[in-house]
């Protein structure tokens, strides 16, 4: 039964980018008359704009990471955490993504990105990444940029079940990656 | 917090670097990183410029609007205390919308409107009301259908897995986000003090 429905996901997946690629002009050209290609390069153009707007992040980011990473201590990191994580088969390579998601969305994503440089877009430890990253959000960010901006000064259960929220979002994303994927 | 998170990865590695004597490849490291960081985002262009091209054609034919239609329904049994009606339910739809195509930007402005319409129906106004909760639970657990760009734009052809492996997270951590909203508020500790209306 799970063979049959990995065999179907990896065969939906293979056809997800194409269907995007020809399904959204076809529906905004045919139905809706939209100037497609004025659409597509005027949204295009924004490609660059945040690439500039990110690469202070990154390279905040990707340097602090990569000198734990060269000083040794991410693996003293690693090789504390990883008896406990084990045992419940969380990968530690993941912890730090995780920590970081709900606090900073560029500190996450410098944090992804360094996943990627490290351990290749193929790698486990990536997909989960960047399966995490898609399934949970900046709640600290979000919470408070939302209710600052109406005066709201109790926010009641919110916070915690961002939390919950986000904390499902990473186990979820480990545990299905790891049921697709291997 | 991101300050002392960010500082204390750079104390740790030179503590542990000069403990371990790998101190010179931690400079080696600082700096060949800030130069890969650069690259990479460079090589991000592209990738990131088909994705946000195409995403631009979805936002100006209007599929915002048609996903908004088909997830009204379920919202306005998600918010028993907001009217049916009201201008808030169609912003909170909305922002939803546009956060499951990884629109970001054309979220934001959204939510915010639907938080002031939240609030014009609350009575304590320092206080969350329990559709406010709800909301931004629902919205900090992130439901994606569509990839945010800069994913794509980092992993590539890979994302087209990362796709269905993301439905299925992202659908999890939703319904986490509900249930412990709705069961969190039942709380004694995060009741409303109803009390407190007429102050």
């Amino acid at each position: 039964m799970i063979d049959s429905f990995i065999l179907l996901t990896n065969q939906i997946s293979k056809y997800i980018i194409p269907f995007l690629l020809v399904g959204i002009p076809f529906y905004g050209l045919i139905f809706k008359k939209i100037k497609v290609y004025e659409s597509f390069v005027d949204g295009a153009k924004d490609g660059f704009d945040i690439a500039v707007r990110i690469m202070p992040y990154l390279v905040a980011i990707l340097v602090a990471i990569g000198m734990f990473r060269a000083s040794g201590a991410m693996e003293l990191f690693i090789s504390l955490i990883s008896p406990f994580l084990n045992a419940i088969g969380f990968p530690p390579e993941n912890v730090p993504l995780a920590i970081m998601r709900p606090l900073s969305g560029s500190g996450s994503l410098g944090l992804f990105t360094d996943l990627v440089n490290e351990y290749g877009t193929d790698s486990l430890f990536t997909k989960i990444g960047a399966t995490m990253f898609g399934s949970t959000e900046t709640t600290f960010y979000v919470l408070a940029v939302y209710f600052g901006s109406v005066g709201i000064r109790k926010s009641r259960h919110a916070l915690i079940a961002g939390l919950i929220a986000d904390a499902v979002g990473v186990i979820a994303a480990v545990y299905i990656c790891k049921i697709i994927f291997i | 917090m991101l300050n002392y998170i960010w500082f204390g990865l750079i104390l740790i590695s030179v503590v542990v670097g000069t403990i371990t004597g790998r101190i010179d490849q931690v400079t080696e490291a600082a700096i060949s990183m800030s130069k890969t960081s650069v690259e990479i985002a460079i090589g991000l262009i592209g990738i990131m410029a088909l994705w946000l091209g195409i995403m631009k054609i979805a936002e100006e034919s209007g599929l915002i609007n048609i996903i908004a239609r088909l997830i009204r329904p379920i919202t306005i049994k998600l918010f028993p205390d907001v009217p049916s009606d009201h201008p808030a339910i169609g912003s909170i739809v909305l922002n939803m919308a546009a956060n499951m195509l990884g629109l970001g930007n054309a979220a934001t402005p959204l939510g915010l409107k639907a938080m002031k319409q939240l609030q014009s129906l609350n009575k304590q106004k320092d206080t969350a009301t329990d559709a406010m909760c709800t909301f931004l639970a629902i919205n900090t657990s992130s439901v994606q259908i569509i990839l945010p760009a800069t994913v794509v734009g980092l992993m590539g052809a890979s994302s087209s897995q990362i796709f269905i492996t993301t439905i299925f997270a992202t659908s999890l951590s939703t319904v986490a986000a509900i249930v412990s909203v709705k069961m969190l508020s039942k709380m004694d500790r995060f009741k409303l003090d109803n009390s407190k209306e007429l102050t």
